[in-house]
């Protein structure tokens, strides 16, 4: 090992925090649908392996990568919507195992269909932003750009839900279930909002990934257990708890990464999130009891 | 003492005579069926064994991490200590046992159920798989790796015995008698009205006096012991394993999945579920090749059809038939059983 506090720990640190900024984007999509719905998703890397196809095609296709993005966007979010109604509104009173179970069908399916349909081959949009120096250290654009963006689309969600009736509603069924549809809420027509938000930061985070990545079937199970740890370590449904947890582990991934190799990173991340469990089964942020 | 009931004791002597029948029916290809006949054996051995737990709400997803544990302590144990698998399997489960109980123990004692305990044992099989892959100089990484051939290939002192099919029938046969066996024994023990119970309501039975913690450790060593053991004569079956084969978040949700397919509240319903995935892909793959159709316009992307649809029919059978392939069919039998005898009773009272 070779691990000195020196100018490279700094970028190393750096990096993670810039990671930090996608894998909190990643973490707060799934969160809210959890909050709201009570359901994991556990094909949400998925939406955005999705997202990230459609918007490479557009791309391709010769949309400007903005257009190309928003279409992701709508894309995901469609799919979003879609994966509630057709799948977790037929099980949404069984028992919650199901419904995680029956995500993780639609995770072989769609990752299934991606291989069919675009083969297995590493695919990039092939955009290159450069990079900025800065003493000893090189920082993508990508990556500076995709921690703005997934703060900026955080603060959207956080004044979405606020300010705005809609969200003011969809806060209110995450606390009480029972009683906001006595109170004239439509609960159905809340959760499918909620599904289409959860599947449009997918999509943006898949705008802002493909920048970075490659893209290929099965990206999401490099980018989906390590979603799963940040919100069960902030406390599934704590959004503000799943932003600092993405921190966490962000650093454990790109310190550890920097110093051992890149799976010992990874392997660290998920020793620290058992022992952390143990510690506070809640979550380490958690509010509600 | 189990007793045999007149259809048990006739499946058991159509198992017996399986190899023979192949052969006698399928001379030419006799290999590639044994071959799937041994497949759906050794995984139907690993589902009994996930479905010990899985059948009280323990939805674990961290068999990937015991098969995985199993299969690679005793093959790494086989070449660079040269230890037989006579001792490297028991290691190995002896192993995963530990794993189990270290992640079971906390996760019993804070109540860690449901979403959040599939979540951490998800957790769990991430952190085995990287640990293969980060141990590439021993385990070949994300290649996978082989157990070092002794001698001809048969052997009792290296436990291969992949070269000759039928002697590999008999094995995975006998592990499959002894994880249904394990499922009867727990079905019929007092634990598992223990375990029901707690799976019910937690606090209601721990106030009866049920140690729910410890009856919970019970079953989870059980069944982490008995999937490291599938997992480990698996490899010493295949001549290979793979992180991704043998190991990992696939390996759990096949698990699951085909057992839910099958039926989880059934003694047989994990080999049902074996049987269909089985015969699922290779139908698929073999009506693949077959068509030329099929094969210019999916090209080789075809390869990945069976799990397509796999996932498609996983998803309606949890919203329509969550009780499985051979749940569902024994509740049919038993209703129109019922009725039958309602009728009679109508009859003759």
């Amino acid at each position: 090992m070779d691990c000195h506090l020196d100018i490279f720990f700094l970028e190393a640190v750096l990096n993670g925090l810039l990671l930090a900024g996608l894998l909190a984007l990643l973490a707060l999509g799934l969160n809210l649908v959890f909050g709201v719905i009570d359901v994991v998703w556990i094909c949400y890397a998925e939406l955005v392996m999705v997202g990230m196809y459609g918007i490479h095609y557009a791309h391709k296709g010769g949309a400007p990568f903005l257009l190309a993005a928003l279409l992701g966007i709508l894309l995901v979010a469609l799919a979003g919507a879609l994966l509630h109604v057709l799948v977790i509104r037929p099980v949404l009173d069984s028992a919650p195992i199901n419904q995680l179970l029956v995500t993780g069908g639609v995770l072989f399916f769609l990752q299934a269909a991606a291989t069919m349909a675009f083969g297995i081959e590493f695919r990039n949009i092939g955009i290159r932003l450069g990079s900025v120096n800065l003493m000893d250290m090189s920082f993508a654009w990508s990556r500076l750009l995709t921690f703005a963006v997934a703060l900026g689309g955080m603060l959207a969600l956080w004044l979405f839900l606020t300010r705005t009736y809609m969200g003011t509603a969809i806060r209110a069924i995450a606390q009480d279930r029972q009683i906001m549809p006595l109170m004239g809420v439509d609960q159905r027509k809340v959760y499918l909002v909620t599904s289409a938000i959860g599947g449009g930061l997918a999509g943006l985070a898949a705008a802002l990934m493909v920048l970075q990545y490659d893209i290929y079937p099965q990206i999401g199970l490099q980018f989906g257990p390590l979603i799963f740890m940040i919100c069960v370590l902030g406390g599934l449904g704590n959004m503000i708890g799943g932003f600092v947890a993405a921190f966490i582990i962000a650093q454990f991934i790109a310190v550890g990464g920097s110093c051992f190799a890149t799976e010992w990173g990874y392997a660290i991340a998920f020793l620290f999130f058992m022992v952390a469990i143990f510690i506070r089964p809640q979550g380490l942020f958690a509010a509600k009891s | 003492m189990i007793r045999f009931s007149p259809a048990a004791i006739i499946g058991i002597v159509a198992l017996l005579l399986l190899p023979f029948a192949v052969r006698f029916f399928f001379a030419a290809s006799e290999k590639y069926y044994l071959h799937l006949l041994i497949q759906i054996l050794l995984w139907s051995f690993i589902y009994t064994g996930w479905s010990l737990m899985g059948r009280f709400g323990l939805t674990s997803l961290g068999h990937g991490a015991f098969t995985g544990i199993g299969a690679y302590t005793t093959v790494l144990l086989w070449n660079f200590a040269g230890l037989t698998p006579w001792l490297g399997i028991p290691v190995g489960v002896v192993l995963s046992v530990i794993v189990a109980l270290l992640v079971g123990y906390p996760c019993f004692r804070l109540r860690i159920t449901g979403h959040y305990f599939a979540l951490m044992t998800l957790a769990l099989t991430e952190f085995v798989r990287l640990c293969i892959v980060g141990l590439r100089d021993y385990t070949g990484g994300s290649l996978g790796t082989q157990p070092r051939r002794y001698g001809d290939g048969v052997s009792l002192y290296a436990m291969q015995f992949e070269p000759d099919r039928v002697l590999s029938y008999y094995v995975a046969l006998a592990l499959w008698a002894f994880g249904i066996w394990m499922w009867l024994k727990v079905d019929r023990s007092m634990d598992r009205y223990a375990l029901d119970a707690a799976n019910q309501d937690e606090d209601a039975a721990a106030s009866v006096g049920i140690d729910v913690t410890r009856e919970k450790l019970k079953i989870t060593g059980l069944s982490a012991a008995m999937c490291a053991l599938g997992g480990a004569i698996y490899g010493q079956y295949q001549m290979y394993i793979g992180p991704d084969t043998i190991a990992g978040l696939g390996v759990s949700l096949n698990i699951v999945f085909a057992v839910i397919a099958g039926g989880l509240w059934v003694p047989l319903g994990p080999t049902v579920g074996a049987v269909f995935t089985q015969l699922l892909s290779e139908t698929l793959r073999v009506g693949m090749q077959g068509s030329a159709t099929l094969r210019d316009w999916l090209g080789s992307a075809a390869l990945a059809l069976d799990t397509a649809v796999y996932g498609l029919l996983l998803v309606l059978f949890i919203i329509y038939m969550p009780k499985g392939i051979l749940g569902t069919l024994m509740e049919w039998r038993g209703r129109r059983k019922r009725i039958a005898d309602t009728a009679a009773v109508a009859r003759t009272g």
